[in-house]
């Protein structure tokens, strides 16, 4: 279960556990949106102060890499495949086929909370394409019911 | 007791082999047969997988592609079943393949350091001193395997050469071209390799620091590889005298560039550095620094326990060594081959390969990941070796082949190329961060027919000024899958109305 309020004294912590890094803020972010899901606002201002760094550093970090989010994402998030290998094996089609059956866009997360898909490109088993992670599962040669099968098993 | 091997490689997962493994517990179970599983990495017969391997008196017997279904007595015990391909190591696949960097991979227990067998080459290293394992590294004609084929031994000899109270050995592990899978496989399959290869680098250039920068996207090999790390530490293999840390980037390909990925990992946006300083000069934190693909890393313990001349004979031309080949896309042996520089494209592709898995014929192949060149099957005489590929306008890059039949639609594949400079551009430079939007337009006004020849003129201008303007390789190669698909199918740009 993901924390649902950012507090100021639990991001405090986190920021804490990772300042005897070399380069910490990058393993901050991860492990703040471990946490909460996605990279609270609120707590921008405090990994900026710990790091001795400007807000706008840090927020220009947080937005420049595509995996850190400003909302939390469904209860499913589906990375799926738009890169060559997969498209060469019928991912396009897939990826509409699928989005379609959830009725959202790339990056959307359905109106239920249940699902979003992000685009990723190459999950590093073009091998068995087209391919895409279920929260963290690697899935292979993949058909739209295949996919939508195992992403609804878990909502 | 029946040694059973089960991959725990990503590829292998994706398709089902932790429900195979599942069955396996339940059919011994049931039968009351002794087995002792173990957990492997993938031996890279990707169309065969789950493949799991049993072992006899003649050898490891294999059977797959495996559903769950698929278990019975027999075949826990190695016998005769529909799906049998006998003794694994005699499969013709791998027969021709001379396994030098993936010599254990799929294999052994990924994180038993006894069927690691010991740091040879470390060893070795430690008996020669640092500058004449540089000079093995440099005699072996090793080059960075990550895509640029810089000569390896000549880097280490510049970060050597360098003086500094610290330096580091940076892997990137930031395996984003599509196609490629050879890091990830290292990494779950034979991990101390690259541990060794890293502490290689160390003691040859004096660095006390390690660090991995592994994808998000590669969550299974992350724990993997973080295990091997806990196993090794705890071994006294990695101490206070060189210590390896691992790093997650965040979804951003531009990362994989080598002064992106130290403004990642010193926590800023993955923009990408001038050179020079070069990195071996001034690279993390300004300190010089080694920054190596995981495979040249990985090759490293081989070269130094095997001698240089061992991996300098073979290969081809200015290309020495292997390289693992990873057949991916629409191909029906998918997987990873390793093999010496100097086969045909067209070798590898219909031969290797095995033609398309549609079983329609090949119409294109890309090359070296998204800034690789599409080759038509008039290329196909293309010795696969840096020079000769870059005689042709390509680039083997790190090793990727992504083949597509005769239902692709290249201007679809040109349009995508630009599209993914302007999604992934890390914005510094004015012809990559524009440029691409502008690119995807130019394409997009070619289709519908307006102004054809002006706007076939403008998308060569542009790729002209993509890669002369650029600083990495990210806009600088785009041009290589626009213009390859331009000039090799141009009967895919006519206009659609």
């Amino acid at each position: 279960m993901l924390a649902e309020i950012p507090n100021e004294k639990r991001v405090r912590e986190i920021v804490a556990a990772h300042a005897h890094l070399e380069g910490p803020l990058l393993p901050i972010l991860h492990a703040l949106q471990a946490e909460y899901g996605f990279i609270p606002r609120d707590a921008i201002p405090i990994v900026a102060e710990a790091l001795n760094l400007t807000r706008a550093e840090v927020y220009g970090v947080v937005s420049f890499y595509h995996d850190f989010r400003d909302k939390p994402a469904g209860r499913r998030v589906v990375k799926l495949c738009r890169a060559e290998a997969c498209q060469a094996m019928g991912g396009a089609a897939l990826a509409e086929a699928v989005l379609k059956h959830f009725g959202i866009a790339w990056k959307e997360t359905s109106a239920d909370g249940a699902v979003t898909i992000d685009p990723v490109y190459c999950l590093g088993f073009c091998s068995v394409a087209p391919a895409a992670l279920v929260n963290g599962a690697p899935l292979g040669r993949l058909d739209a019911k295949r996919l939508i099968a195992a992403v609804e098993e878990g909502t | 007791m029946t040694r059973i091997f089960i991959p725990n490689d990503s590829a292998a997962l994706a398709v089902g082999a932790e429900a195979v493994a599942r069955a396996v517990l339940l059919e011994a179970a049931q039968r009351s047969l002794v087995i002792d599983i173990v957990r492997t990495g993938s031996r890279g017969l990707h169309w065969l997988e789950p493949l799991i391997e049993v072992e006899t008196p003649e050898g490891r017997v294999g059977y797959g592609p495996l559903v769950p279904g698929d278990i019975d007595a027999t075949l826990l015990q190695g016998g005769a079943h529909a799906k049998c391909i006998g003794v694994v190591d005699d499969h013709p696949w791998l027969k021709r393949q001379t396994r030098v960097t993936f010599a254990r991979c799929g294999i052994v227990d990924p994180l038993s350091l006894k069927d690691y067998g010991g740091m040879r080459g470390l060893s070795r290293a430690r008996e020669l001193g640092p500058a004449a394992s540089i000079a093995a590294v440099t005699a072996s004609g090793l080059r960075g395997r990550g895509g640029a084929g810089f000569p390896t031994g000549i880097k280490w000899k510049t970060a050597a050469d360098a003086s500094a109270d610290r330096k580091y050995i940076v892997c990137n592990a930031d395996e984003g071209d599509s196609g490629t899978f050879a890091d990830r496989m290292i990494m779950e399959g034979d991990p101390f390799a690259l541990i060794e290869g890293m502490a290689i680098a160390g003691f040859a250039v004096g660095a006390r620091k390690g660090f991995v920068y592994s994808r998000s996207e590669y969550p299974h090999a992350n724990v993997t590889f973080a295990k091997a790390l806990s196993v090794a530490r705890a071994a006294q293999l990695i101490d206070k005298d060189f210590d390896i840390e691992l790093r997650i980037g965040a979804g951003a390909y531009v990362c994989g560039e080598e002064t992106a990925l130290l403004e990642s990992l010193e926590g800023r946006r993955g923009q990408v550095r001038a050179k020079p300083p070069l990195p071996a000069h001034e690279g993390l934190f300004g300190k010089p620094t080694i920054i190596n693909n995981v495979l040249s890393l990985a090759t490293v313990p081989w070269i130094l326990a095997h001698g240089a001349e061992a991996y300098a004979a073979i290969g081809f031309g200015k290309s020495r060594g292997t390289m693992p080949v990873q057949l991916a896309g629409n191909v029906k042996h998918a997987g990873l081959f390793e093999a010496p520089f100097g086969m045909t494209l067209g070798q590898l592709v219909d031969d290797i390969g095995g033609g398309t898995a549609s079983g329609r014929p090949v119409r294109a192949v890309q090359c070296g990941g998204p800034l690789g060149a599409y080759f038509p099957r008039a290329l196909f005489d293309t010795v696969y070796d840096y020079e000769a590929f870059a005689a042709r306008d390509g680039l083997i890059g790190h090793g990727g082949i992504v083949v597509f039949d005769d239902t692709v639609d290249m201007a679809a594949q040109a349009r995508f190329a630009m599209e993914f400079c302007a999604i992934e551009s890390c914005g510094k430079c004015t012809p990559c961060r524009i440029g691409s939007t502008r690119g995807v337009e130019v394409i997009d006004r070619i289709l519908k027919g307006e102004k054809r020849e002006m706007n076939l003129a403008l998308i060569e201008d542009l790729c002209r000024t993509l890669k002369l303007g650029s600083l990495c390789a990210l806009g600088g190669f785009t041009p290589y899958p626009v213009m390859s698909a331009l000039r090799h199918f141009p009967e895919d740009f006519a206009g659609r109305g």
